[in-house]
């Protein structure tokens, strides 16, 4: 380096302490609800816990995995995450596929391109959506959390864009060449060579599902049938005991504060475990699957 | 006789016209497949999407869920008059705009200055531990980040609360139970959520700047800081002005999932936004050609303000989607 100057230097040190403590800002409040999860509910309601657990106790998170209704929901979101990531993903690259060709060789691309890109536009509202999917009988049905959102056209203008550019022209005409078909081609060339981004287009789509809440909130009428998110949703943010049937072991889940804490975190835990894989994807994927030709 | 003569194939150059040597055959007869590949990804959305569009005529009825589209009584634009009319309505779309104004010029603001700290750290570990941490609330969902704001904000020890009481001379701080400082914690927090996500567009358009210019200054004799003042920031203002064009498309999405997940009855005045109500008058009160009719709204100005605003970044920024 050159010449670096004094003010460099202490502008240097102030700028890492800053961005240091941003860091910090960002995951604290993680760590003080994982703090509280793991501390005696006495000195959690004392509100003696800062980022450190206090009297150190798994005795919430015993409580929170020996409730059934709790399990049930947990159930129901892993159900509902695997398969409709499962399902999404299956079409979306099939259809990625055939519209990554160019527009001469698939006659019909531009008009399914704009049939798709228009939804992002302009979509019918709630209610519509609603009185529809009440209409096709999938109220309390686990398909009205997978079917209705499962083409993203962002997503799947991302996988467009990257087989795009990542799969080499001639590979694919050498295929043609030796008689494969446009399946085969999906199969033996496509999905190989863009695993990393359909990886990345997963984890994005797994943790949508995970997260999604407020399908189960209006598509499941009963209770019973709501997945994780929709469960916390009712018994921790809303508080709302009346429209939850609240038993006697519901209540144990809302009253303490601990107990409280240890089901938010087991919300956030899927996340944060997939998140190391999905941060050293998603630049790039990102990055890769915007650039145009 | 003339006859195609294997022997002669520089006769039939000037008949056969193709520039490009032999393609394959990928038309007509081989596009059945990929018709058939797109098929299920187009019925859904052909139902999902475009099948409840006709619904949207409730808007324009007394929509009796009994009755149904066909014999619900017409009554025109009465719907929309309403919404002009009632305080409240009025007042919905107005906390909206407001909301989500403040949202898009701090969700430009902020990444912008923090992607220029992030770019003069030199220790590239540091540098990718920071990024670690600020992406990750973006990945979190508001029903999560909820029940962590409303515990750590609470009035009664609440973390926050317990932090500024001890650091400054004040009353605990309302923060979700009065108007004023739930639009601000709203603000805040979506801010915090997002602005180190919304750093990695930044971050890009700084990886493209060309580091001959760097080179360039510094024999020319600019310091760090006058190489940020012309060369950094220049840099990142065509893409600044594309996020900010784009974002003008959610001007009336002030975000569901964080209102809905954050407010309670006693900020419904100044907290509450268009898709809250919707769901409140709609599904929750029943009054589904009400709740359509704002939603209607609401969309109509998010398709126009869409488009346009992708004209205009196509015009500025030579920018287009796919």
């Amino acid at each position: 380096m050159h010449h670096i100057s004094t003010s460099y230097r202490v502008f240097t040190i102030i700028n890492m302490l800053l961005l240091a403590f941003l860091s910090f800002l960002c995951i604290a409040p993680l760590i003080h609800i994982l703090a509280v999860s793991f501390s005696g509910p006495a000195a959690a309601s004392a509100n003696l816990v800062k980022m450190w657990p206090v009297n150190f106790t798994t005795d919430a998170y015993e409580q929170t995995f020996g409730n059934a209704n709790f399990l049930r929901a947990l159930g129901t979101g892993v159900t509902r995450t695997v398969l409709g990531t499962l399902f999404s993903m299956a079409l979306m690259v099939l259809a990625a596929y055939a519209l990554s060709k160019e527009n001469q060789d698939f006659r019909g691309r531009t008009f399914y391109m704009w049939f798709f890109v228009f939804t992002m536009l302009l979509n019918a509202g709630l209610i519509p959506t609603y009185i529809l999917v009440q209409k096709l009988g999938l109220i309390n049905s686990l398909w009205a959390l997978i079917l209705p959102q499962a083409i993203n056209i962002f997503n799947m203008i991302l996988l467009l864009n990257f087989f795009r550019v990542s799969v080499p022209k001639a590979l694919e005409e050498a295929a043609y060449i030796d008689g494969a078909g446009h399946f085969r081609t999906v199969f033996s060339i496509y999905l190989p060579i863009s695993l990393p981004a359909i990886a990345t287009i997963s984890l994005f789509t797994m943790v949508w599902h995970w997260n999604s809440w407020f399908d189960g909130m209006i598509y499941m009428t009963d209770t019973r049938n709501y997945p994780l998110a929709t469960f916390l949703q009712t018994i921790i943010v809303q508080q709302d005991m009346n429209q939850l049937n609240v038993s006697a072991e519901d209540m144990e889940l809302l009253s303490d504060r601990t107990v409280r804490a240890s089901q938010v975190f087991i919300g956030a835990a899927p996340i944060l475990l997939v998140y190391p894989f999905l941060q050293r994807f998603f630049v790039k994927g990102i990055v890769m699957g915007s650039v145009k030709e | 006789m003339k006859k195609k003569d294997p022997q002669q194939p520089a006769d039939q150059l000037p008949v056969r016209t193709p520039v490009r040597p032999a393609k394959p055959k990928w038309n007509l007869q081989r596009n059945w497949p990929l018709h058939l590949l797109v098929f299920p990804a187009f019925v859904l959305v052909l139902i999902f999407q475009y099948a409840p569009l006709p619904g949207l005529i409730m808007a324009f009825q007394e929509f009796k869920p009994w009755l149904g589209y066909f014999d619900s009584p017409f009554i025109g634009l009465e719907q929309f008059r309403k919404i002009i009319e009632i305080p409240q309505a009025r007042q919905v779309i107005w906390n909206t705009f407001l909301i989500s104004s403040f949202k898009i010029v701090f969700q430009l603001l902020v990444p912008f200055v923090f992607a220029l700290l992030l770019n003069e750290v030199r220790i590239m570990v540091f540098k990718r531990f920071v990024q670690s941490f600020v992406y990750l609330p973006h990945f979190l969902s508001w029903v999560i980040l909820g029940g962590i704001l409303i515990d750590m904000l609470s009035t009664d020890g609440g973390l926050i609360n317990q932090v500024l009481t001890s650091l400054l001379p004040i009353e605990p701080i309302f923060f979700l139970g009065d108007g004023d400082w739930f639009r601000f914690t709203v603000i805040v927090s979506d801010v915090w959520k997002d602005f180190g996500f919304s750093t990695i567009v930044f971050l890009a358009a700084l990886a493209g700047i060309d580091p001959s210019l760097y080179e360039a200054s510094l024999i020319d004799g600019a310091n760090r800081f006058k190489q940020a003042l012309y060369i950094t920031i220049p840099g990142m203002i065509p893409i600044t002005i594309v996020v900010g064009t784009l974002s003008l498309g959610n001007i009336l999405n002030a975000g569901f999932d964080q209102i809905f997940n954050l407010y309670n009855p006693l900020v419904y005045q100044k907290g509450d936004i268009i898709d809250t109500y919707v769901y409140r008058i709609g599904l929750l009160s029943g009054d589904y050609s009400f709740g359509t009719a704002v939603g209607m709204f609401k969309s109509i100005i998010s398709f126009v303000l869409i488009v346009a605003a992708y004209r205009m970044a196509y015009k500025f920024a030579n920018y287009r989607i796919f």
